[in-house]
């Protein structure tokens, strides 16, 4: 039983201990607000060998003994701002000297920043990082509490000068000198701060203090190092000008307080930024006030916000509202000469020409009719900045430095197009052209027309398949580390050769186990599979119903909840496919091996075996664990050819056909419930050898009748499941849902369509939408039809994985396949979501006890919060590794063949100045552009050049090629028309 | 090896799900629904968290410094208040209740009386300045109401009513300050109070709230904590190992409950002996003043209270 105890403490204390302050809430009530701590004496400090805490042994120690100017070793502790600013420097692999973590810099960056206090958090937790974090507000030689005239932050650098003398007397105390010995070299606890006050009161305290600057210029990567700094540390960014003397070029944003009330009263309003991808100087805001996003047009407007960033927007009065251009500018060719160095003045005459430049764009925009709300942006909530692969642009480097080491400033290109560049300082700068550089963003002033950003890391060179590769799992957040070792420790210890043991009563694994070896089960996956986490069962039974089941992998037999494996999974939240590499959530081990439900060797499974009449329908189900042994996989292929091959009589391919009719009939009736049968670009990618993967070809999906038969029965599977957990655990079970689009979506779809082909597109609900996209037709063009399912699917939502307490039952239905429950349960390898469904499972059908944090819904929403993220981002990140080996095949066979690559391109978008098409062969979209403006019509979706009017739906025929961007070495697909105009000399 | 192709079918074999196909990349404002709206409500939502105090950080320690099992600091006084015939006030951290009793006495009211047993009268008050909102309660309001009843119904058992035929015994609690626990600081004042009143009782009765935080159970909640985690409060009689009261007005699972539910129980073994020593020191304090009248008044014993 554990120790319970109570605090006993006089009432003298009350003083430091019990803190009274006034709130206000959000209704105006003022309330009086009276908290107390409790003040102890074992928190403990964390250093190893210390006499007094012996419970902790985070830090070495002696400390660091590298740096020069700490000969006898020294621990750093830095305050807050060194956090808030220099994130990236605490956390490069380089930078490791055992730091000390004060509750009080912890709370302050968490108050200030969540994203840099999740990172912060990820730090502490890491093994390389000495890091450990000392609770000095309920210790009782360190609490403080605010003086009268204090504000807050001098509080806290009050209380963390406080913790560094504590720390350096607690050294002392406890390592006295012993009698004949030199006396012990005491390490010195380090103050780390970039706050010159801050520093100067330190020293007369008699602390060692030093600014981040000087300590890493100490230190022996320093060179690279210092350039991690962030911007804000170096004060002398321009040191010829006076700051005073630079003019605005941004307005300012409105007090904080004033946009807040602003948002309140209904006058602005607040959404999430979102750039417009083919016009730098425009972006969107949706707000909720408005059916349409307000737009924001030229830079003034859009006043330093950047994509994601969640903003405050003022409306114009309704007279100065646009309609969003119909026009294609690019920041690359506007802004090709801008100087790096003195864009920053605005009396510049370079800076000047920019202007001028953007200014006419802006102007010739002849803008259609259809208007929307258009406004500006008057203050920033919240910047969602992170670090952003860019390229560096050449020119603006001073060429007389192209081989000097000496500081400059250059403009990096973030390989998205959605961002501004970014102005920074290197000193490697032209060992860094031609490559993937990590930049962050650390301000934006009104001075600056662009933002001012660091350099983090270099990844590698230009196309080369790493660079490419860490820099498409970066932008797109994927955690690509390998396990550690606390993860790898939770393994079975038998590893390769662990085996299911043999049937006992008494061995845990077949406890409550059934024994389903003798079924005649097989697998279907695609080629390669390695891990197979679904394999398939199906036999007439006496009564002429037919028992059929779904056996998947049993994770949760490995992957206990509460372990480092599973947080890791929890974290990482799915697999995430690249063309050439899988990032795993689950060590290899597991994945493709122990759960793999490989043929002829037995495996532990989670079975759901149904009862089901002939017609599909259900009679009864049920859920086991069980150990299966499969006796096949096949691929999509193989399965198709067996079953087609009427020779074949064995057991085996009877299984297979029965499953098949049964699919068939389960597809039929979910059709008939208003499923929608959608359609996305999917292209497969050949690749040369395992070796070079180099990729030979990209053609198209096939989809066969297997394929339809796995997946109706994983649906099914899931449903079940779905249904069974939900009703064990109302309010915990892990679901998941597709909310149903908002008509508005659907409008301008509707609109192309009834204008260019007169077809309707009747979008009241999911079966309606389906049998009308069944209705969109064009005879000639059997490729159309999949084209406006494919732009159909993208008017829709996302599904998404939920906590069946946490919303409103009628909520809990799935738009695209007609159900009114769902879940994932069909891939626990690679799927955090259906590891929680699995564990749920086997509580429901009482195998195990339900783990104590799934009946917590709020720890059940946090966690879901996080796969649904995971998930969206391993989605875009698979897509855009497909589309940078599309690229790669182009080129390749623009090589191979000297000659130019020509498809067949649907037309899906115009501008005035080029039309966006679709090459459904490639799955790639482009943009073809004219050099000049076109006869546009924008109500009708055409734009004829010459005598040839192109619209909407159009097919033509587009010379596609890959060329470099000359100044970034950005790789970049060029399309023209070949059909029914050459469009090459336009 | 070409896994590649294989892996990326894989993504597709449950080619249904929708958001495998909702393409993302192109611009959204066009033809798409901005499908990054649904991102942008969670990422909001935790702008909002960040403000919130973390309930039992990593450290270990709760919002106010102490660890999962520690109680609150108790203190507890029996002086002499007006012309109650029993008081007491106990304090809980910054949860503190006054009880006085009156009684046993003669029932007010001919309808309230009971022929064998005597009847038991809680009457609960909030001080409109005891919370951080000044609220006044009536005292018909149903949830002092509700605090009365389950006084009421935790001492029924414990005081041996049936020595006191028709007579009426006057339970008046009136909370002070709250700060989180205020049932279970009711209950403790009152017994105190009933003993300091001499009126005989079966056992004492110690009160302990308890909650969990995702896995994590604590004791002796706060305001902020209980709040914001499931929680329920335990009255349990440590001589006779029984338990006079459960409440529970959150949802918890019946996994964790067993759990937090022998904690509590574990824990009012601790304040029992914090009220004996109050009782012990308070009755030898009588003692020493009753010998101070009565020369050589006995020494008193531990004996009553083992």
């Amino acid at each position: 039983m554990v120790e319970i105890s109570i605090l006993k403490r006089p009432r003298t204390e009350a003083v430091v201990t019990q803190r009274k302050f006034f709130k206000k809430t959000a209704r105006g009530k003022v309330i009086k607000v009276l908290r107390e701590r409790y003040l102890r004496d074992d928190v403990s400090c964390g250093i190893d060998h210390c006499r007094e805490c012996t419970d902790a042994h985070a830090l070495p120690v002696s400390g660091a003994l590298e740096h020069p100017s700490f000969p006898n070793g020294h621990f750093i502790l830095p305050d807050t701002n060194v956090f808030l600013s220099q994130m990236d420097l605490v956390e490069s692999p380089l930078f490791n000297p055992p730091i000390i973590l004060l509750q009080t810099v912890l709370e302050e960056v968490r108050h200030r920043s969540l994203p840099l206090y999740n990172r912060l958090k990820a730090l502490t937790k890491m093994d390389e990082k000495k890091i450990w974090v000392f609770y000095n507000e309920y210790r009782s030689e360190t609490a403080i509490i605010r003086e009268e005239g204090e504000t807050p932050n001098d509080r806290n650098d009050r209380g963390i000068r406080k913790a560094t003398a504590w720390y350096n007397s607690h050294i002392k105390v406890n390592r006295p000198p012993i009698r004949g010995q030199a006396s012990p070299k005491l390490p010195t606890v380090v103050l780390l701060t970039e706050d010159a006050a801050n520093r100067q009161k330190a020293e007369k305290e008699g602390l060692t203090s030093v600014s981040v600057r000087n300590y890493v210029e100490g230190m022996k990567d320093a060179t690279q190092l210092l350039d991690l700094l962030a911007a804000e540390g170096t004060f002398d960014i321009e040191p010829t000008r006076a700051a005073a003397g630079r003019q605005a070029l941004y307005p300012d944003y409105l007090p904080t307080a004033t946009f807040v009330a602003g948002v309140k009263a209904g006058q602005l309003h607040q959404g999430h930024f979102n750039a417009n991808q083919y016009n730098y100087l425009e972006g969107s805001v949706p707000v909720p006030a408005f059916s349409k996003p307000v737009l924001l047009v030229g830079r003034e407007n859009m006043n330093r916000a950047v994509d994601g960033d969640i903003v405050v927007v003022e409306v114009f009065d309704e007279k100065e509202w646009k309609a969003p251009a119909d026009e294609v500018v690019d920041q690359d060719t506007t802004l090709k000469d801008d100087d790096a160095e003195d864009s920053a003045d605005e009396a510049d005459v370079e800076g000047h020409e920019v202007l001028v430049r953007e200014s006419k764009v802006l102007r010739t925009e002849q803008r259609s009719l259809e208007k929307q709300p258009t406004g500006r942006v008057v203050g920033i909530i919240k910047r969602n900045w992170r670090a952003y692969v860019c390229h560096i642009d050449s020119t603006s480097l001073t060429s007389s430095n192209s081989t000097s080491l000496s500081q400059q400033t250059v403009f990096a290109t973030p390989v998205s197009r959605l961002l501004p560049r970014i102005r920074l300082r290197t000193r490697q700068a032209p060992s860094l052209i031609g490559q993937k550089i990590l930049v962050t963003i650390d301000r934006w002033d009104v001075t600056s027309r662009y933002p001012e950003g660091h350099f983090v890391r270099a990844l590698g060179k230009v196309e080369s398949k790493e660079a490419e590769q860490e820099s498409l799992l970066l932008e797109f957040d994927v955690p690509y580390r390998p396990f550690g070792k606390a993860i790898l420790d939770c393994l079975p210890k038998e590893g390769e050769q662990w085996v299911v043991p043999p049937k006992s009563d008494t061995s845990p694994e077949w406890k409550n186990r059934q024994d389903l070896r003798d079924l005649i089960i097989c697998s279907i996956d695609p080629p390669g599979c390695q891990d197979i986490d679904d394999a398939l069962h199906a036999r007439p039974l006496p009564n002429g119903n037919i028992e059929a089941g779904v056996h998947i992998a049993d994770v949760s037999h490995f992957v206990h909840a509460d372990t480092p494996m599973d947080s890791e999974a929890a974290s990482r939240g799915t697999t995430v496919y690249l063309v050439d590499k899988r990032i795993d959530m689950l060590p290899a081990l597991l994945g493709t091996n122990l759960c793999s439900l490989r043929p002829f060797v037995e495996r532990l499974a989670f079975s759901a075996i149904w009862e089901l009449t002939p017609e599909a329908e259900i009679v009864n189900i049920r859920f086991t664990k069980s150990v299966i042994a499969s006796k096949a996989a096949f691929t999509y292929e193989e399965a198709q050819i067996r079953k087609d091959d009427p020779h074949r009589q064995d057991e085996l391919t009877q299984s297979i056909r029965l499953l098949n009719t049964l699919a068939q009939k389960l597809k039929a009736k979910r059709m008939a419930a208003g499923a929608l049968n959608l359609a996305s670009p999917e292209v497969k990618i050949h690749l040369d050898s395992s070796e070079s993967s180099d990729p030979i070809d990209v053609e198209q999906k096939e989809m066969r009748e297997t394929n339809s038969l796995v997946e109706e029965f994983m649906l099914l599977a899931n449903i079940s499941v779905a249904r069974k957990i939900e009703e064990t655990f109302p309010q915990t079970a892990v679901l998941r849902r597709h909310l149903p689009p908002p008509r508005t979506n659907f409008e301008k779809l509707q609109d192309i369509l009834l204008k260019r082909k007169g077809m309707k597109l009747d979008v009241s609900s999911s079966g309606a939408l389906a049998a009308s996209l069944d209705q969109c037709v064009d005879l000639k063009e059997p490729a159309f039809n999949t084209l406006v399912r494919i732009m159909a699917t993208r008017c829709m939502l996302s599904a998404e994985y939920f906590c069946s307490g946490s919303v409103g039952k009628d909520t809990f239905g799935h738009y695209g396949l007609a159900s009114p429950i769902y879940t994932h349960f069909t891939s626990p390898i690679r799927r955090y979501a259906d590891v929680l469904a699995h564990r749920q499972l086997s509580a429901a059908i009482g195998y195990a006890p339900l783990h104590a944090s799934l009946h917590s819904k709020a720890h059940v929403e946090r966690v879901l919060d996080v796969v649904n993220r995971r998930h969206r981002m391993a989605q875009m990140a698979g897509r855009a590794s497909v589309e940078f080996y599309v690229g790669l095949a182009l080129k390749g066979r623009n090589e191979r063949e000297g000659a130019e690559v020509i498809e067949d391109a649907f037309v899906i978008r115009t501008f005035r100045n080029g039309v966006g098409v679709f090459v459904s062969k490639l799955g790639i979209e482009g943009l073809v552009m004219f050099k000049k403006d076109m006869q546009f019509d924008a109500e009708n979706y055409t734009i004829t050049v010459g005598s040839t009017t192109i619209a909407v739906f159009d097919k033509v025929s587009v010379r596609i090629s890959v060329e470099k961007d000359k100044n970034t070495q950005r790789g970049k697909v060029k399309m023209s028309l070949v059909h029914p105009i050459d469009s090459s000399g336009l | 090896m070409d896994w590649g192709i294989a892996t990326l079918d894989t993504a597709a074999d449950i080619g249904m799900e929708l958001d495998a196909l909702c393409a993302p990349k192109l611009e959204q404002s066009s033809l798409s629904g901005d499908n990054s709206h649904t991102a942008h409500v969670i990422l909001y939502s935790s702008t909002i968290m960040a403000s919130r105090v973390e309930i039992l950080n990593e450290g270990g320690f709760r919002s106010d410094g102490r660890r999962q099992y520690e109680l609150r600091s108790i203190e507890i006084d029996l002086s002499q208040q007006g012309h109650a015939d029993g008081s007491a006030t106990f304090t809980h951290g910054l949860t503190q209740v006054l009880v006085s009793v009156f009684g046993p006495r003669e029932a007010k009211m001919r309808s309230q009386t009971i022929h064998d047993r005597a009847n038991i009268n809680v009457e609960l008050s909030i001080a409109a300045f005891s919370a951080g909102d000044r609220r006044k309660r009536s005292r018909g309001d149903k949830r002092v109401l509700e605090l009365a009843a389950a006084i009421k119904s935790t001492f029924e058992p414990v005081i041996q009513t049936s020595l006191y035929p028709r007579s009426q015994i006057d339970i008046f609690v009136q909370v002070v300050q709250q700060d989180g626990g205020l049932l279970q600081a009711c209950i403790n004042a009152t017994t105190v109070a009933l003993m300091s009143a001499g009126i005989p009782m079966i056992d004492f009765v110690c009160a302990v709230s308890g909650g969990v935080h995702s896995t994590s159970p604590l004791l002796d909640l706060t305001m902020l904590e209980e709040n914001d985690v499931p929680n329920l409060t335990v009255a349990m009689m440590p001589k006779t190992k029984k338990v006079s009261l459960v409440t529970m007005e959150t949802r918890l699972h019946v996994d964790r409950f067993e759990e937090v539910f022998k904690l509590a129980a574990e824990a009012g073994q601790a304040i029992h002996g914090e009220m004996k020593a109050a009782i012990l020191k308070w009755s030898k304090s009588l003692v020493k003043t009753m010998g101070q009248d009565r020369e050589g008044g006995g020494e008193m014993d531990d004996v009553g209270f083992e």
